[in-house]
């Protein structure tokens, strides 16, 4: 009698697990980077003749790292959004060319505008790692003691620049 | 009008396989003629309700009736006729009209099919089916209505996903689906055993064709859906090991364990509570199967509607169904008693082995993609498991299964001598070894997986062949052949050549991923790629951006490829249609990319891939179906029932010696 129960046990442990999944949301994937110190990098900066940029330079303040490159289609998408928030000046935003020819680089914030107050070049991708970058845009809320607070996976939309990100922003700053 | 009579014929449908349900089991466990003269026409009733509902869906799609939801969310008036009968099982709710459609065939094929059982045998597994059913019915008819109507009548309809508008996806569900369900009967007959309390080699007998045709369709249904992703998706892969197509898998390997199981039970009557909790565990797995599917549990590419509302519902369903069949088990198996005994070597040893072994890589494909939701639940964090182990889990146990495979179909039953064994299968194994290992060579590059897969792959094949040869060469005159003999030995066969795509397309294959601008050639493996034009294309339902590239080899013209990258007029994710140029030897895969604007002259992403051998994957699984069909149509499963009363007839074309030689 005792043996045979067995399967029915295991199978009522399964479904307690599986009553549990149903609750959870998998899709909720959050960065591991989130409340950790962001990444220190040096990098040349874009069209700088020579000019480096040192994200320590950008302690003190709450800034916006954001990646993109002239290849990235959902970029183009983002980006007029993006020139939008800017005219705000709400807070400096750091571009990350990533995994791109400078030229073209060049080229595409002639043609589409330019959000950024300085922007790096990413060329063999190393700061990318750095942040887990695995696709292009992706963007990350930074604050005064250089800690990520928010990162945003994919494209950036007007709601979630109004709803997230400019609350989080005026939480940050004093 | 027309809709509303196929939502009232599922709610008669629902009434009789509620009726079905407790009069046939009831009657079969009181023995009452007239209750079980109930079963045949109560599943034949099912059948048509349930086909008549599904008909009227069809209508709906097919005149574009799109004040129906489902209708008006996955199909378009512009939408190919085609792909309008497959959007019918294009979302959530056809799909599973479609799945009670499938569940009332097979109990149609089980009321005209059974002639040869006794009636309280039928009436139960007829009555066990109908609750099955009730609880499909209850689960369209409570969360997912494909018949609702829209108060507003929207101009067009939203189209059906353009992953799904696709010839292999017009039958991969319906050949899964048919699959899945048909795991059903085997469990229905393992339940009625279970009641009946008689755990005999009839009742194994009378369960083998019908556990082998829902096998058949299994095979076939993923075989499909992995061809599909493999030329649809653009990925050029062919096994992801996706939630979804784990659930698939997991009932095909405990249904091949439980084919192999219900072989020894019937034949030497042993293994009898492994065979029940086999047949319970494959249909738990289908129903599983589709909890993951349904109810978004698990992150998935398939998962493209889901709902925890349903989630729930299959939850309860699969708690019913399941914790039921196994507490009947708990209460009834300890009263089997046990069957004959047989010595450490001999084929009840080879296929226990091999059974435990697939149940194992079932165990161990189950763990892995329930693994992330067993950390969510235990707040361990999110995280995902990937092929890697998978690949490493689930190869070396299939090595051994393969190993032990024929081993097993050369063993006697009862006893063997090992010497005997030995002296039988070594010139194979030399031959195979031998082969396997200088094959490879001959690619130019050594490659130990491949030359295991090889090896393995040899040993099966010429294993089955020389077996075959002796037993025609001993077969004496009139003896006949039984036809599951040469099922065995052709699905035998096509698990090897299936193993000899998987093994060099892993080992072999070449995958570039280029920029190319007009006039611009890349070579891989020997084929050479040239762009020479770039055009636009029109299509019922999207335009699309068509590359024609010249394949050429040492010079020579092969073919012209045209992979395009099509935009559906109803989203905007535009979606690959790579180019394949197909051999025996091997495919040569084009698919088109994004357009790079980065310079001045026009350029695109491109990605090319050689995959030697591929096309054998799928055809394995072919001739695997074809085995399995052979096996089926045995006339051993069609013979009458014996009365008690007179001696069993011996069926003229099988004299007595015939089956103990001929080992099936």
């Amino acid at each position: 009698m005792k043996k045979t129960l067995i399967p029915l046990a295991i199978f009522g442990v399964l479904l307690v697990f599986l009553a549990i999944g149903l609750t959870r949301d998998p899709k909720e994937i959050p960065s591991p980077l989130i409340g950790k110190p962001a990444p220190v990098f040096t990098a040349p900066v874009l069209n700088g003749q020579g000019a480096v940029f040192r994200s320590k330079d950008m302690l003190g303040k709450v800034w916006l790292l954001n990646t993109w490159a002239s290849w990235c289609v959902a970029c183009r998408y983002e980006h007029p959004i993006l020139v939008e928030f800017a005219k705000s000046k709400t807070i400096p935003m750091v571009g990350l060319d990533y995994k791109d020819q400078d030229a073209a680089g060049i080229q595409w914030l002639s043609r589409y505008g330019n959000p950024y107050d300085v922007t790096v070049t990413d060329k063999d991708g190393r700061i990318g790692i750095d942040f887990g970058v695995y696709g292009v845009p992706e963007s990350f809320l930074i604050d005064q003691a250089g800690v990520i607070r928010y990162k945003q996976i994919g494209p950036f939309t007007e709601e979630v620049i109004k709803d997230t990100l400019i609350p989080l922003i005026r939480e940050l700053q004093p | 009008m027309i809709p509303e009579i196929g939502h009232f014929a599922l709610i008669l449908a629902l009434g009789v396989s509620l009726s079905l349900g407790l009069i046939a089991t009831v009657g079969g466990q009181h023995n009452r003629a007239d209750w079980m003269a109930f079963a045949r026409p109560g599943a034949q009733a099912l059948w048509f309700l349930t086909m008549l509902s599904f008909g009227c869906l069809t209508y709906a799609f097919f005149t574009n009736d799109f004040s129906v939801v489902y209708v008006a969310q996955h199909s378009n008036s512009k939408l190919p006729d085609m792909y309008r009968i497959a959007g019918v099982w294009g979302g959530h709710e056809g799909s599973l009209l479609l799945w009670q459609l499938m569940l009332s065939s097979w109990m149609l094929a089980v009321s005209l099919f059974s002639r040869q059982l006794p009636a309280v045998m039928v009436s139960r597994v007829l009555g066990v089916l109908g609750l099955v059913s009730v609880g499909f019915l209850l689960f369209m008819l409570i969360t997912s209505n494909p018949f609702l109507r829209l108060s507003e009548i929207p101009e067009d309809g939203r189209d059906l996903n353009p992953l799904l508008q696709d010839p292999g996806l017009v039958f991969h569900p319906p050949l899964l689906y048919m699959g899945y369900v048909g795991m059903a009967i085997p469990f229905a007959f393992a339940i009625a055993a279970l009641l009946n309390g008689r755990l005999d080699a009839a009742w194994a007998r009378w369960s083998r064709p019908w556990a082998t045709a829902a096998w058949i369709f299994l095979t076939l249904g993923i075989a499909l859906g992995s061809w599909w992703a493999y030329y649809e998706l653009g990925w050029g892969g062919w096994w992801f090991w996706d939630p979804v197509e784990n659930a698939s898998f997991l009932p095909w390997l405990v249904c091949t364990a439980l084919i192999h199981s219900l072989a020894v039970t019937e034949k030497r009557g042993l293994f009898r509570n492994w065979t029940i909790i086999l047949a319970i565990t494959s249909f738990a797995l289908s129903l599983l199967g589709t909890f993951l599917v349904r109810s978004g549990v698990l992150t998935s590419v398939h998962a493209f509607a889901t709902d925890p509302t349903r989630g729930v519902f299959i939850l309860l369903f699969l708690a019913v169904v399941v914790g039921g069949s196994l507490l009947l088990y708990a209460l009834r198996a300890s009263k089997v008693r046990a069957g004959g005994s047989f010595a450490l070597v001999s084929r009840e040893t080879f296929l226990l082995i091999n059974n435990v072994l697939l149940a194992t890589a079932a165990a161990s494909v189950l763990l892995g993609t329930l693994y992330p939701l067993l950390v969510d639940a235990l707040n361990l964090g999110k995280l995902s498991v990937g092929p890697p182990y998978f690949n490493a889990v689930f190869a070396p146990i299939m090595m051994v299964v393969m190993l032990f495979m024929v081993i097993g179909s050369y063993a006697r039953w009862k006893n063997d001598s090992a010497a005997e064994l030995v002296k039988k299968l070594r010139p194979v194994a030399i031959a195979s070894v031998l082969l396997g290992c200088s094959l490879p060579l001959l690619a130019g590059k050594w490659h130990a997986l491949v030359a295991m897969g090889l090896t393995l792959s040899f040993w099966i094949i010429l294993a089955s062949v020389v077996q075959i040869y002796r037993h025609l060469k001993d077969k004496g005159p009139g003896q006949v052949t039984p036809l599951s003999y040469w099922g065995m030995h052709i699905a035998h066969m096509g698990i090897a050549i299936c193993v000899i795509g998987v093994t060099m397309v892993e080992g072999y294959e070449a995958e570039r991923d280029v920029r190319m601008g007009m006039g611009d050639t890349v070579t891989v493996s020997g084929y050479t790629f040239k762009l020479t034009d770039m055009g636009e294309r029109l299509g019922p339902n999207y335009k699309a951006v068509v590359a024609t590239i010249e394949l050429t080899q040492n010079g020579k013209m092969i073919t012209t490829l045209h992979p395009e990258k099509r935009t559906y007029l109803s989203s905007t994710m535009p979606m690959t249609e790579a180019a394949i140029h197909s051999r025996l030897s091997g495919d040569v895969y084009v698919s088109l990319g994004e357009k790079l604007d980065d310079s001045t002259a026009p350029a695109w992403a491109m990605r090319v891939y050689h995959k030697p051998f591929v096309t054998w994957i799928w055809f394995g699984c072919l001739i695997m179906a074809l085995g399995g069909t052979i096996a089926t149509l045995d006339r051993r499963y069609r013979k009458k029932l014996p009365r008690t009363n007179t001696p069993p007839a011996q069926p003229t074309d099988h004299p007595p010696g015939v089956t103990r030689r001929v080992n099936v």
